[in-house]
């Protein structure tokens, strides 16, 4: 909690901090009046003291109250986001699904194989996706699949011609296949830091002595591998899911922006060519209570999974 | 009778970067059924890696040479395959080891633990395996077992969790247990309980112990014969009774004078002088011979055979054919 | 303290991924930095009726809808891509150390308040506080996007160093210092800083991959480095219309970001490798 207090001062500090006339960015390039112009810096509390402009954001903050939108003037930004944050969600929740899947699957391989062909192969792949530009890994995948095969669509959420009359399964269907290049475009430039921790974890608990009594007391070794050392295994990488949530929500911003994916990145790109402050704190405060949870999560995981956490 | 567990001509060689090392260079022994073997050596001698090989344990890139035999009551153990030699660990041979805190799987209850031992090689209900483990906790000699059933490793002390691993071990009924330095990571008063323990139920089951040790003081009165081991070589060999009475060969002499004791007068402690050298490079001839007190010229050219130094009593030592000293 | 830092650089290039990746960056700079006096003058008026060319004579990565050598642009944009990396990073390297090893000499309120703050910025994901900066400046000149980036990256490595300060403060050689009569900036700069170079370097070389990614999507996006100077992200921005029709001109540029990014990731793990040998 005070974590996000602090976070919530910094980021209001950066947009004050920020040089020239706030009315003037406030307006951007549009003509105002000089009602409008009245109104406006009444409304955002410009000509008011700093720390009663802090006071009244928090306040409206606790409330709800993020502010307006100022390119979609006089939508509240809290709105704005609500609109966004379910195909935020969907992505975002697929990905983490995708990454944290794939990537302790992978990893327990490469731990099983190590030194092997496969381990080095897998280790040069991930490492490579991992430098890939996402937005760039995005376009190219949109390129070969979209365009070229034909065989995926790279825009949007959803097909806008499907008719009204349409069945709940085939929407379902349409949103899935949308869904498909964003989702593994994030997944594969992030799936490298998961597998790595995975296998330094497994490889070290593999050396264990409790592996090797299991192994002496005759258990099958699939028994050996899950339910005693992968078991083990697991705790570094819960607490990489609290680590990754800030990078995977960054990622999001370009891989939302190339798939026209309307989700909260898609939302903050726009909203910073728009120069709409409103909405790029409200989209950033959002962003970090959701990275505080995922923090929380982990902590949670660890508690249920580890009984020497418990009982401290 | 014939015996249990019979081991020949046991070589087990490391590739390291420095060269190839013969951490266990012909080692044979046997374990008659319901005895107790103690093998006895310091650190570095080889003798957990004996251990291990029993059970074709040994870790890569370690390698058992062939030309080696192990045989269970005739098995031949380096040729069963996988599901036969899952079907010996635990349930005809069966290994404790020396640290419980880091033998025991953190995040399992004693109950889980126990109970996956059982039905390992059983088919029985889960509820039927936590009454076996239940009683095989009370049969380990540890008090309040009901409550201890759920507690986890980390929330018992050193000898219980030793006990733990016993009780685990005795799930399905082995013929021989292996006790690899059971109570080196613990209290005194406790080492006294566990060994105790050992004695109960080898008495009470008729199984057999091969116990591992550095420590000779732990052996005298509860071993039936004695192994010292010493440079990846059995050195010496003999009943318990007759080791101590006439320790012949000089490493288990020096053994002996190095241990401290609390009656008789008081006396400097004697080292052995020297050094345990690298398996990898083992000394030419006797392999103990630079460090021995008693050493002969041929010592350092002829690497001596197990000669017979009395009744059931070996050792490889020039000094045998010499008469004994 | 260049002698163990000399000593860690040569350990890093002993494994073979790690001198894949030193060769690469230091191909990669020199010919960045290099190749302009070899190759064609890239302001040199190009046929802009031609438009788009393919790799062939004379445009071995094509050229670009405005008739302009690709290879020529990737190489200016390598110019200023890693530059901005490299002072990127220089900054928030220092940045870190400073208010981690303040904040791990001195302790008390001053830890508690710093580390409060570091909390705090962690948990908001990097890119958006560069958004929120960033979308101050109409025309944002260079050295504020090099500001920007390296503010906002210093956060980790102050944890490093303050970890590492801690750790020492009590250690003897800084007891003995301190009772032969050294002064707190003598100790940190003599006896302290030394031993956290290696750490640092580390941080630093696999902070510059992130801020080449970082950077080069602030200008896909328009925010970044702004034209006319070229940039990979606004070259690939650039390129999106021709997506179907030039994929030369999006392949380029990406495919520069991700070899660098790949060889300074590759050649930061070898660092860390040789400073930590345990873990492999």
């Amino acid at each position: 909690m005070l974590t996000f207090l602090v976070i919530t001062v910094l980021l209001f500090i950066l947009m004050r901090l920020t040089p020239g006339d706030p009315l003037q960015r406030l307006a951007g390039d549009r003509q105002v009046s000089a009602e409008e112009a009245a109104a406006l810096r009444q409304r955002f509390g410009i000509d008011q003291p700093i720390a009663t402009q802090f006071r009244a954001f928090v306040t409206g903050a606790l409330a709800g109250d993020l502010g307006v939108s100022i390119e979609h003037y006089p939508m509240p930004v809290s709105t704005l986001l609500v609109s966004r944050l379910p195909a935020s969600l969907l992505l975002g929740g697929t990905v983490l699904l995708l990454t944290f899947g794939f990537g302790i699957a992978l990893g327990v391989l490469q731990a099983v194989h190590r030194g092997r062909r496969l381990d080095r192969w897998l280790t040069r792949a991930s490492l490579t996706l991992y430098a890939m530009p996402s937005f760039w890994l995005g376009l190219v995948l949109a390129w070969y699949f979209g365009i070229r095969l034909h065989l995926l669509p790279v825009a949007q959420m959803h097909d806008p011609l499907l008719g009204a009359d349409a069945s709940w399964l085939v929407r379902v269907g349409d949103v899935v296949r949308h869904l498909i290049l964003p989702a593994v475009t994030l997944t594969a430039v992030s799936i490298a830091a998961v597998m790595h921790y995975q296998r330094t974890a497994l490889l070290e608990v593999l050396r264990l002595d409790f592996v090797l009594a299991a192994r002496a007391r005759g258990l099958p070794e699939r028994q050996v591998l899950w339910r005693h050392a992968w078991r083990n295994a697991l705790f570094p990488v819960v607490g990489l899911f609290g680590l990754w949530l800030p990078i995977l929500v960054s990622g999001s911003v370009f891989v939302e922006q190339v798939f026209n994916w309307p989700g909260l990145g898609h939302l903050a790109a726009d909203a910073v060519s728009a120069r709409d402050y409103p909405v790029i704190l409200g989209t950033a405060m959002l962003v970090s209570a959701q990275v505080l949870l995922g923090g929380v999560l982990a902590d949670l995981a660890y508690y249920t999974l580890d009984p020497r956490v418990r009982h401290a | 009778m014939t015996a249990l567990l019979e081991v020949e001509d046991l070589r087990i060689t490391f590739a390291t970067r420095s060269g190839t090392s013969h951490p266990v260079d012909g080692v044979s022994f046997s374990v008659a059924r319901g005895e107790l073997l103690a093998l006895v050596g310091e650190s570095g001698c080889g003798k957990s890696l004996t251990a291990l090989a029993l059970l074709r344990l040994i870790p890569p890139p370690g390698q058992i040479v062939p030309g080696s035999a192990i045989r269970l009551e005739g098995t031949d153990v380096l040729a069963l395959g996988a599901a036969e030699l899952r079907s010996i660990r635990g349930r005809r041979i069966g290994m404790i080891f020396q640290d419980p805190m880091t033998s025991l799987n953190p995040v399992f209850t004693v109950a889980d633990q126990i109970s996956e031992s059982v039905r390992a090689h059983q088919r029985v209900s889960k509820s039927a395996a936590r009454v076996r483990a239940l009683e095989l906790l009370q049969e380990v000699g540890i008090p309040d077992p009901v409550e201890r059933l759920d507690n986890y490793p980390h929330q018992m002390s050193g000898g219980m969790r030793q006990r733990v691993m016993i009780a685990i071990a005795l799930a399905s009924e082995p013929e021989l247990l292996i006790a690899d330095e059971p109570t080196t990571a613990l209290d005194v008063t406790v080492q006294a309980q566990i060994l105790e323990l050992l004695d109960r139920l080898r008495a009470a089951r008729g199984m057999a112990i091969l116990l591992i040790t550095h420590d000779l003081g732990i052996v005298a009165g509860r071993a039936d014969r004695v192994a010292v081991m010493y440079a990846g070589r059995l050195v010496e060999e003999a009943t318990t009774a007759e080791l101590f009475a006439r320790p012949s060969h000089p490493y288990t002499k020096g053994l002996l004078a190095s241990v401290p004791r609390i009656t008789g007068a008081v006396t400097r402690l004697q080292p052995i002088a020297g050094t345990v050298p690298a398996p990898t490079a083992w000394p030419a001839g006797c392999r103990f011979h630079p460090r021995c007190p008693a050493s002969l010229p041929r010592c350092a050219d002829d690497d001596p055979p197990a000669l017979a130094v009395g009744d059931s009593h070996r050792m490889r030592c020039w000094l045998a054919a010499s008469g004994p000293s | 303290m260049t002698g163990s830092l000399w000593r860690l650089l040569l350990r890093a290039l002993t494994s073979p991924s790690g001198r894949l990746g030193a060769i690469v960056i230091a191909l990669l700079t020199l010919f960045v930095f290099v190749a302009p006096w070899l190759l064609p003058d890239p302001s040199a008026m190009p046929d802009l009726l031609a438009g788009a060319l393919p790799p062939g004579a004379g445009h071995p990565f094509g050229t670009d809808q405005l008739n302009r050598d690709v290879l020529s642009r990737v190489v200016s944009g390598g110019q200023i891509s890693l530059s901005v990396a490299g002072l990127a990073v220089l900054l928030a390297v220092t940045l870190g150390a400073l208010v981690g090893g303040l904040a791990g000499f001195y302790g008390g309120w001053l830890d508690s308040a710093l580390m409060r703050l570091v909390d705090g910025a962690l948990a908001i994901p990097r890119l958006f506080l560069l958004l929120l900066l960033v979308a101050v400046w109409e025309q944002m000149p260079l050295g504020a996007l090099v500001l920007v980036l390296g503010a906002t990256g210093w956060f980790a490595t102050s944890r490093i160093v303050r970890g590492e300060v801690l750790r020492l403060r009590s250690a003897e050689f800084v007891l003995a210092a301190t009772a032969l009569g050294a002064g707190p900036g003598r100790i940190i700069l003599r006896h302290l800083l030394p031993n956290v170079a290696g750490p640092l370097l580390v941080a630093a070389t696999l902070g510059v991959g992130d801020v080449i990614l970082l950077e080069a999507g602030l200008s896909y996006l328009g925010i970044g480095v702004r034209p006319p100077t070229p940039s990979w992200g606004s070259m690939i921005l650039d390129a999106r219309p021709l997506l179907t029709t030039a994929p030369w001109t999006s392949i380029f540029p990406g495919l520069a970001i991700a070899i660098t990014v790949l060889a300074v990731n590759l050649f930061g793990d070898a660092l860390r490798g040789a400073l930590d040998p345990r873990s492999a």
